[in-house]
């Protein structure tokens, strides 16, 4: 390729003449990028400016979900309207439809019902459900803290299940390392709503152990290890992986030959290196398990934000699924800030050098 | 006196494999043994015998093995324990990764101290006690650093003075100054050096020969897991008696290996067709019987048709992430003849690496310009220079870094190979080129089907230089093309590179932190230091008769002049 164009080439580049074109955007290099990469810098240098730069980002994300899931929603065949009047089944005169719809403002152009809606999110309002006839935001407040509760223990569980694979079985020799790799793979390909059934069916049913539904803790274990296990097999698998890399770094070697017992190099020093990739995976796992909990909910008939989703798609109730959607995209941000955070209390060196890459 | 460390006929070996045999030493209290050898000798996994630190696949045999009173062959794993950091301390080289990423400075070097009993009250003022002894400055904010937070002076130090914790009686030093410059390698030396004076017993393991010769009062020499010579240190580098030492000895680069070869490698014989082949230009061009004009115009300041390079007061500026701006090259002015080598020497960090950078055009410079061939080279858009750019070639210090590992190294070269033809005879004519370039840097043309990954490090660094040549460039930079190498492998590829100059007048920017190689092929040479040229001038001039501050304190910092001057 070069070498065929070099021989045409000292002509195209000996007179100035057909190239002069280029030269106006010749120092294009670090010149008009300069002013924005400087002011980001700047914001970067300050922990108050990464602050703030964390939450403008969030905010942007916020207002994405909330744009893409009103217009997503607006394509949806089927008349909003008619699902307030009780559903496609129902039968309503047309004049009431054309009261209801004037009352929720469907006659108003689109973008107009865009701009009303934005309004509501930053007052907080995510206006009424057509079918529960109540607030959004309060049906939502009920029923998130239930959900909250499941995830929270699911993501523990997950972690335990993640450490303590790890730390027994992770660059031990022989067996033991394939016997925790092999179990994590299995762990990892469970299926929630097979798994929920087993565990309901063998816990609760046949040793009853457990209560099959119950409000308090007791009622959470097995929904919670139903969304723990799989998730923790999952992270155990990354946890491992750099956990086998840090245990062969030198550093490991020193601190063995201070005379530290092999059990206390393996928990001072390599399992806070294994962690690291398993604390940035968090933020999404915690993702996965709130879609999980859709699930979960169902099948341990559980109160709480999957269960209110999964109504709320089926009757065409446009409020409650946007509000619902905008919520686990808020919990999602604050989670992935989290993990953020635990990043940097894990591994100190972020505090130095966050966006410091040059 | 008693022996504090005793090896008879000490064996190591993996899974069956045995790569340490039959090795015996001694280490009286107070002196100081080296061991050298190349890697893959032994020589680590020897010394980590001696803290029972060779991993549980290890199987390690002797007739007798003992440390610090210990039998170490029947010991427990809590004596074993109880002797390590507390009896015997070991240094390992400066990595990022010695000291633990994650953790302050001041928690790994307490950790022996809490390992073995000492109450957390005690620890931090012994921790600060133990910096500064080991000469960090400011030691209260180094203890609450991290490493990465801290030079690899200030790194190594500090792996120092986690050894020495609990004043063990032995320290075992593996490769204590690799990777460091030289300044910085004179001042941990000097560290250990006082802790020998004080009584303590080392063992300094190290590829060196100059460093170890400095320190060691013994100097065991090891090859392919076996000791080969062993004796007095100034015995054994001044009359050596195995052959693998004197070629060791001789093959380290100086001033008076200058026009020599180092290693006992044939030199490359290339045909008058190869060296048209391979675009040979400027001294051997023209003349059919080109081994004359090619030892006639060996001379520096031979006769050429102006600078090929000029590097024209430039300077470079990056903004750090604070924001703040950083002049990494400052000033930079010079000029690259014809069929000549310009060395460039400087410490980390000096701009060394960046100025080779702009010279390729790979960076802009914020001011100043390049000329390559007189014509404009820096400050123009990409598709300007791309058709010029086979006149200039890169041979990097990391090879493997700079290769796609999937491919083999026969669609490695070819991939820089300009097609001359179109057509259907284009890929056998680049089939033919890469062989001979592979056949050019002393490979085969069996190479061409091998992986990088399975190839030695002078192999690799081989193959780095084929591809660098296979555009038949008039200029070859070379970013500290033998640091990663050992010393023979280095000797080899230097007489390499000293051939292929010699047989194709290509011009070489050679760039390296290592003061006896940079003088032993280079006619004139660049000092740098924080971005600028302090000093130029012929290499005997500027090493020989330095006049900058700077370049004295490099020269002094040399670990043995005697070794590298007249050994």
């Amino acid at each position: 390729m070069t070498a065929e164009t070099t021989s045409s080439a000292p002509a195209t580049v000996g007179p100035v003449g057909p190239v002069s074109p280029e030269e106006p955007a010749q120092p294009a290099g670090p010149g008009p990028a300069a002013p924005p990469a400087a002011l980001l810098a700047r914001l970067r240098a300050s922990l108050p400016g990464r602050i703030a730069l964390r939450v403008l980002s969030a905010l942007v994300l916020l207002w994405a979900v909330a744009t893409i899931v009103f217009f997503l929603q607006h394509l949806v065949p089927g008349d909003p309207a008619l699902a307030i009047l009780g559903g496609a089944s129902a039968n309503p005169p047309p004049e009431t439809v054309a009261a209801v719809r004037a009352q929720y403002g469907f006659d108003q152009p689109l973008l107009v019902q865009y701009a009303d809606f934005l309004g509501g999110l930053v007052r907080g309002d995510l206006g009424s459900s057509y079918t529960m006839k109540e607030p959004v935001a309060r049906i939502i407040a009920e029923q998130i803290v239930p959900t909250l509760q499941l995830t929270g223990a699911s993501l523990a569980i997950a972690w335990a299940i993640a450490i303590g694979s790890t730390l027994l079985t992770a660059a031990r020799p022989g067996l033991a390392a394939r016997i925790g790799s092999g179990l994590e793979v299995v762990l990892a390909a469970l299926p929630h709503f097979w798994l929920g059934v087993v565990l309901l069916v063998v816990f609760a049913v046949t040793l009853q152990w457990l209560p099959v539904v119950d409000d308090g803790p007791a009622g959470l274990v097995l929904p919670a290890l139903t969304l723990g296990v799989p998730l923790g097999g999952f992270l155990a698998q990354v946890t491992r992986d750099e956990f086998d890399a840090a245990s062969r770094q030198p550093f490991v070697l020193s601190a063995l030959s201070r005379g530290t017992r092999p059990g206390d190099v393996r928990w001072r020093h390599v399992l806070r290196h294994a962690a690291l990739p398993g604390i940035a995976l968090s933020g999404w796992g915690l993702g996965s398990l709130i879609s999980g909990a859709v699930v979960v909910e169902v099948i341990f008939s559980r109160q709480g934000i999957g269960q209110v989703l999964v109504t709320a798609v089926t009757s065409q109730d446009l409020p409650l699924v946007i509000g619902v959607t905008f919520v686990v995209a808020l919990v999602y941000v604050i989670a992935n800030i989290l993990t953020d955070l635990a990043a940097v209390a894990v591994d100190p060196r972020l505090r130095t050098s966050i966006g410091g890459a040059s | 006196m008693n022996a504090l460390i005793t090896a008879q006929n000490l064996s190591v070996s993996f899974d069956d494999v045995e790569v340490v045999h039959d090795v015996s030493l001694t280490l009286r209290p107070g002196s100081c043994l080296g061991i050298v050898g190349e890697s893959g000798s032994g020589k680590s996994v020897t010394a980590r015998s001696l803290l029972g630190l060779n991993g549980e696949r290890a199987a390690v045999r002797a007739d007798r093995l003992e440390g610090a009173g210990t039998d170490l062959l029947r010991a427990s794993d809590a004596q074993l324990r109880a002797l390590r950091g507390r009896r015997i301390g070991y240094v390992l080289q400066d990595a990022l990764v010695s000291l633990d990423p994650l953790r302050r400075v001041g928690a790994e070097i307490a950790e022996p101290l809490r390992v073995h009993g000492v109450p957390r009250r005690a620890r931090e003022g012994r921790v600060q006690e133990l910096l500064a002894a080991a000469g960090v400055p400011e030691p209260e904010l180094r203890a609450r650093q991290l490493p990465s937070e801290l030079s690899g002076g200030l790194r190594q130090r500090a792996l120092i003075a986690a050894a020495l914790a609990l004043d063990p009686e032995v320290l075992i030093a593996d490769e204590p100054t690799t990777a460091l410059d030289v300044t910085v390698q004179a001042q941990i030396l000097s560290l250990l050096e006082a802790n020998l004076a004080a009584g303590r017993a080392i063992i300094l393991i190290s590829h060196d020969l100059a460093v170890v010769e400095r320190l060691a009062d013994e100097v065991l020499v090891m090859k392919d897991g076996r000791v080969v010579e062993q004796g007095p240190t100034s015995q054994v580098l001044s009359r050596p008696a195995d052959p693998y030492t004197r070629r060791l000895l001789a093959a380290v680069p100086s001033a008076r290996s200058r026009g020599s070869r180092l290693s006992d490698a044939p030199p490359l014989e290339l045909s008058a067709r190869d060296r048209e082949a391979l675009g040979a230009r400027r001294r051997g061009a023209g003349s059919s019987d080109g081994t004359d004009a090619a030892g006639a115009a060996g001379a520096p300041g031979s006769p050429a048709d102006g600078p090929v390079l000029q590097v024209e007061v430039i300077s470079k500026r990056f903004r750090g992430p604070d924001g703040r701006e950083r002049t990494v090259v400052d000033d930079v002015s010079f000029a690259l003849a014809a069929g000549e080598t310009l060395g460039i020497v400087g410490e980390s960090g000096s701009g060394k690496s960046t100025t080779a950078r702009i010279a390729l055009a790979l960076a802009e410079p914020s001011a100043g310009r390049v000329l390559l061939d007189g014509e404009a080279w820096s400050g123009l858009r990409e598709r300007r220079r791309r058709d010029r750019r086979r006149r200039i070639s890169v041979v990097p210090q990391d090879p493997l870094g700079s290769f796609d590992p999937r491919w083999d190294v026969g669609r490695t070269i070819a991939d820089a190979v300009p097609a001359e033809t179109g057509g259907p005879a284009r890929s056998e004519a680049r089939a033919r080129r890469v062989r001979e370039l592979l056949e050019a840097v002393g490979l085969t043309a069996a190479h061409a089907r091998r992986h990088p990954l399975s190839l030695s490090g002078g192999q690799r660094q081989r193959v780095a230089i084929a591809r660098a040549l296979a555009t038949s460039p008039e200029i070859l930079v070379l970013d500290e093309p033998v640091s990663a190498l050992d010393v023979s492998i280095q000797a080899q590829v230097l007489d390499l590179l000293g051939d292929l100059q010699e047989a194709l007048g290509t011009a070489h920017l050679f760039i390296s932190h290592d003061l006896g190689v940079v003088h032993h092929v280079s006619d004139r040479v660049l000092v740098m230091q924080a971005g600028r040229v302090v000093e130029q001038g012929t290499a005997d001039d500027v090493f020989f008769r330095p006049q900058h501050d700077y370049t004295r304190e490099l020269v002094a910092a040399l670990p043995h002049p005697t070794l590298q001057e007249t050994a």
